[in-house]
């Protein structure tokens, strides 16, 4: 069982300040830090992985400073966001290669082991160049496991996978957690972080905006009003359906065609709206967000 | 040590497909030199060792084939941040920086130290001692050219260019006109070593002192693992935001 802490901790470039004065205690489970891109994640997973010294303020694992302390990554397995540009390696001998270096007493052993639990045994022979973006990440994964770490901190691992390896990725993570590790993961997507984040951080423009478990969370995302756009094969029709719908809150025909849906209730309008439509026998064609732009919901997040 | 980042190194030179680019120019000063011993038929030794050993073997491939060697086991992976895989390890920054250095001294000893070795035998083949003499003096320059490049791309953003800025036009241009530049370039260390160890030798060294090239090469030597340990424990990761 470990645990990262953060006692306000800051970090700044020049004038420029990417982190400001956060304070956060990361236990075991799995800790989901969301924020719009730009906020300052990977720059406070750099810091909690030791690849950035705060400015201001501690970041300390188990009581002792992640900064300049290269025995931290005994307990430590890092998922960066950034490629493993070993594209020379088969996936087999990166991770070997990431055994070897934590100093494992049986390197084969855990390399199997972590190559295992990711699901890679059969293609880790090929030559990392090969793989698909999902295989990256997982080999990213198993190479960042092989040691069996206590902490696990991923930057962005779900940018790019496909949904299938998604679902897959998720699981995996949240077996992590179980396992008593303590799991972070950063994403500026909301619906990924609370499908499997017990605990959610929210950060927004470097500072530390939200702190809480996933429904508190949950409960400000649904409250908040949505517009979507929606296109279909009768208009008029959908429009006058959906304002019967106890989640929606207006709709406006739109003059190039579609339906403008104010939402109160995203997560009962997102069951609702296909079962209205095939009842109604009315063909959707397209279902677009319009002030889904991350500030926006952020930024409600933060004034709430 | 560590064996493993040492491997992975080796993998990363000779792994991809640019490895021929640092066997080109050792080739290149071979084949030379065995062209000029053609056309010459026998008689290169007198006539063309200054201009093939001197300036194109010490001057142009050693220092280049160095560089090559250099800022492709350290500079790609700082560049693209992946170095943080070899780095999110126990394993103490300075022998991070030292396994992967000792990598690029060897193979810059054995493709241009061997290289100058071979083709001094092929211009003279009856002075082993010469050969020998140029090969040592090549090796100790080509080890204080990995440092000197490690600390170039330190103090800079690009380990490149510095790099051939040092070799072209510091010491290839500069040098020969100001001669006192000659106790702040490598390459005239490494000339005079070799003319140290063999008396019959001139590689218009200049008068530097023996014992001086010994002692500067190793300063440039310790002073560039030091520099090369210290980037890699100030490594910090940044993201694309």
């Amino acid at each position: 069982m470990s645990v990262l802490e953060l006692a306000n901790t800051s970090r700044w470039y020049g004038n420029v300040v990417a982190v400001n004065d956060v304070s956060m205690q990361i236990g075991p489970g799995v800790t989901g830090l969301l924020g719009p891109n730009g906020a300052g994640k990977t720059t406070l997973i750099a810091m909690m992985s030791g690849f950035l010294a705060p400015s201001a303020g501690t970041v300390l694992l188990d009581g002792t400073p992640v900064w300049g302390n290269v025995s931290v990554y005994r307990a430590i397995g890092l998922v960066p966001e950034r490629e493993a540009s070993f594209g020379y390696l088969s996936g087999r001998q990166f991770v070997r290669a990431n055994a070897e270096l934590h100093k494992l007493s049986s390197p084969g052993e855990a390399t199997e082991r972590a190559l295992g639990i990711v699901d890679l045994v059969e293609p880790a022979g090929r030559l990392i160049s090969t793989y698909s973006k999902g295989m990256r990440q997982r080999i990213k994964l198993a190479a960042a496991l092989v040691h069996d770490p206590a902490v696990l901190l991923l930057d962005e691992p779900f940018n790019g996978v496909d949904p299938r390896q998604r679902m897959h990725l998720m699981e995996l993570l949240t077996r992590m957690g179980a396992e008593g590790r303590t799991v972070l993961f950063s994403s500026h997507i909301l619906e990924e972080v609370e499908q499997i984040a017990r605990h959610i951080e929210v950060i927004v423009s470097g500072r530390h905006a939200a702190s809480g478990d996933f429904g508190a969370i949950r409960r400000l995302m649904t409250d908040r009003p949505n517009v979507y756009l929606v296109r279909s094969s009768d208009d008029r029709r959908l429009a006058t359906v959906l304002m019967a719908a106890e989640s929606v809150a207006g709709v406006q025909l739109e003059p190039r065609g579609g339906v403008q849906v104010q939402v109160t209730d995203f997560g009962e309008f997102a069951v609702a709206l296909p079962r209205l439509a095939r009842d109604h026998r009315i063909s959707l064609r397209e279902v677009t967000p319009t002030d889904e732009s991350l500030e926006s919901v952020f930024a409600y997040l933060v004034s709430a | 040590m560590n064996g493993t980042i040492s491997r992975l190194a080796f993998q990363s030179l000779f792994g991809q497909k640019r490895w021929w680019v640092l066997v080109a120019l050792p080739l290149l000063l071979m084949g030379l030199c065995l062209l000029v011993q053609v056309l010459t038929s026998g008689d290169a030794a007198a006539t063309s060792f200054e201009p093939v050993i001197v300036v194109f073997g010490l001057g142009l491939v050693l220092p280049l084939v160095s560089l090559l060697v250099t800022t492709g086991v350290l500079g790609p992976e700082i560049d693209d941040g992946s170095i943080v895989y070899l780095l999110s390890k126990p394993v103490s920054r300075y022998v991070v920086a030292l396994s992967k250095l000792v990598v690029a001294v060897a193979v810059t000893v054995v493709l241009g130290a061997g290289s100058l070795f071979v083709a001094g035998l092929i211009l003279d083949p009856s002075q082993l001692g010469q050969a020998l003499a140029v090969a040592v003096g090549a090796a100790v320059a080509g080890t204080a050219y990995c440092a000197a490049f490690v600390m170039l791309s330190a103090i800079n953003r690009h380990g490149m260019i510095s790099g051939l800025i040092y070799v072209l036009v510091f010491e290839g241009l500069l040098a020969s006109w100001l001669s006192g530049l000659r106790f702040v370039s490598v390459s005239a260390f490494g000339r005079r070593i070799a003319e140290g160890l063999d008396d019959s030798l001139n590689l218009v060294a200049g008068n530097l002192p023996v014992t001086y090239a010994w002692l500067a090469s190793l300063v440039v030597i310790v002073a560039g693992c030091y520099v090369a340990g210290r980037r890699l424990s100030r490594f910090q990761l940044r993201g694309d935001e």
